[in-house]
């Protein structure tokens, strides 16, 4: 008991850093762990992730609002679109079998590791170079910023474009995040990152505000269904607040670059395992 | 000039405000954090969970009639909902921190995803 107590807590601090790094919930790391590595249903699973996605973006949270990378009004627009579209995946998840959902889960891991892959080998960016024309709704809800760069020590700003590309986005964002218990980081980074064209710090602070209000629509419905097991959860949970303390630490300091080379093997070991076990499951 | 003050004075008013929310989230994180310790802490002593097989209380019942009786699994679970509520506080103190930079617009926002996420709770508890 102790020692499973502290596994899911080592779990919960490696979760926590690699997941406010990358402005990512935990749950692409928790969920695999839970069910392929200590083989518990993946409806505990995803009631523990949703928790340790509210804690990622909780404890990370505190840490971005002082830098001032968080964009509040992007971040509170975009909610619009994301609960509504966890509240639909929180409602259909009881619908689809569990298999289904292990296979679902693999394949998001394996576009999540595409997608890294694809910005690794596209033209190097810099968050510093882009020059945005914000469109029509970007300027009504004026969502333009600005935040300081630690690393190139210059004071950035930035506008939006293409919001109602991006709000849709967020949508399908959010119902992923209802139907598999994961705060959707990935989407929502590439919402406002690559359909926005919003610089990618700010993003993934944003993402990570989002996370946490996203995953609290669908989380109230997995713990009054009793998908939340209290020895799962709270362990993890713990683990994540301290690693994403030590993450956001870390984060000033490292070029997104490094961050993805870091996790894209990861990743794909994870979504294959997932699959394997989501189509080896129906046989 | 009088105008560059106020808006100055607008400034620090937003900077206090976006202060104010940090605290406030801070504390709520450090109390669910502090409650879920508790309650595992209690549970890994003990080797109890407070209840009988691998049952644990869910509804808002069966939870404070477990907290009462300093139920292990009781302790957890209103930690976890702690944990829950701190992203719903969040969006509560941004509406503030909006109506003090007088951002109309975004009050209103805000207040449609407290209503959202409000709708979603009701929707956990009864079911559609």
């Amino acid at each position: 008991m102790l020692e499973t107590a502290l596994l899911l807590l080592l779990v919960g601090v490696f979760a926590g850093t690699a997941g406010s790094l990358l402005g990512i919930g935990g749950g692409m790391i928790v969920i695999p762990i839970i069910t392929v590595g200590m083989g518990l249903p993946i409806k505990y699973a995803i009631g523990a992730s949703v928790i340790a996605v509210i804690a990622t973006s909780s404890g990370a949270t505190i840490a971005y609002l002082r830098d001032e990378l968080l964009n509040l009004r992007v971040a509170m627009f975009l909610e619009i679109a994301t609960t509504v579209g966890a509240i639909t995946g929180a409602v259909l998840v009881g619908l689809i079998h569990a298999v289904w959902l292990e296979a679902l889960f693999g394949c998001f891991l394996l576009y999540s590791c595409y997608n890294m892959i694809k910005k690794l080998w596209g033209k190097k960016k810099l968050d510093t170079d882009q020059d945005v024309v914000p469109d029509h709704l970007s300027q009504r809800l004026r969502l333009g910023g600005s935040y300081y760069d630690k690393l190139t020590m210059k004071q950035v700003d930035y506008q939006v474009t293409n919001v109602p590309g991006g709000f849709a986005m967020m949508y399908g964002a959010g119902l992923a995040s209802g139907l598999l218990g994961i705060g959707s980081g990935v989407f929502k980074v590439i919402a406002m990152d690559t359909i926005m064209k919003m610089p990618l710090k700010p993003s993934s602070a944003t993402s990570n505000l989002m996370m946490g209000v996203t995953a609290a629509a669908s989380a109230t419905v997995y713990f009054f269904e009793g998908a939340i097991r209290p020895e799962i959860a709270a362990p993890i949970a713990l683990g994540i607040l301290i690693g994403a303390a030590i993450g956001t630490r870390i984060m000033q300091r490292i070029q997104p670059r490094i961050l993805r080379i870091i996790f894209v093997p990861i990743l794909f070991y994870m979504g294959i395992q997932m699959l394997i076990k989501g189509i080896g499951g129906t046989f | 000039m009088t105008e560059n003050k106020q808006e100055l004075d607008l400034k620090d008013e937003i900077h206090n405000a976006e202060r104010l929310i940090g605290k406030v989230m801070q504390i709520g994180v450090f109390l669910a954090a502090g409650v879920m310790l508790i309650g595992v802490l209690m549970f890994l002593v003990s080797g109890h969970s407070g209840y009988s097989g691998t049952y644990h209380p869910y509804q808002f019942q069966t939870i404070l009639a477990g907290l009462a009786g300093l139920k292990p699994y009781a302790i957890i679970m209103t930690g976890l909902f702690l944990l829950i509520l701190t992203p719903v506080l969040r969006v509560v103190v941004s509406i503030y921190a909006f109506y003090v930079a007088r951002d109309r617009l975004y009050v209103w926002i805000t207040t449609i995803v407290l209503i959202i996420l409000l709708i979603a709770m009701v929707i956990g508890m009864y079911g559609i």
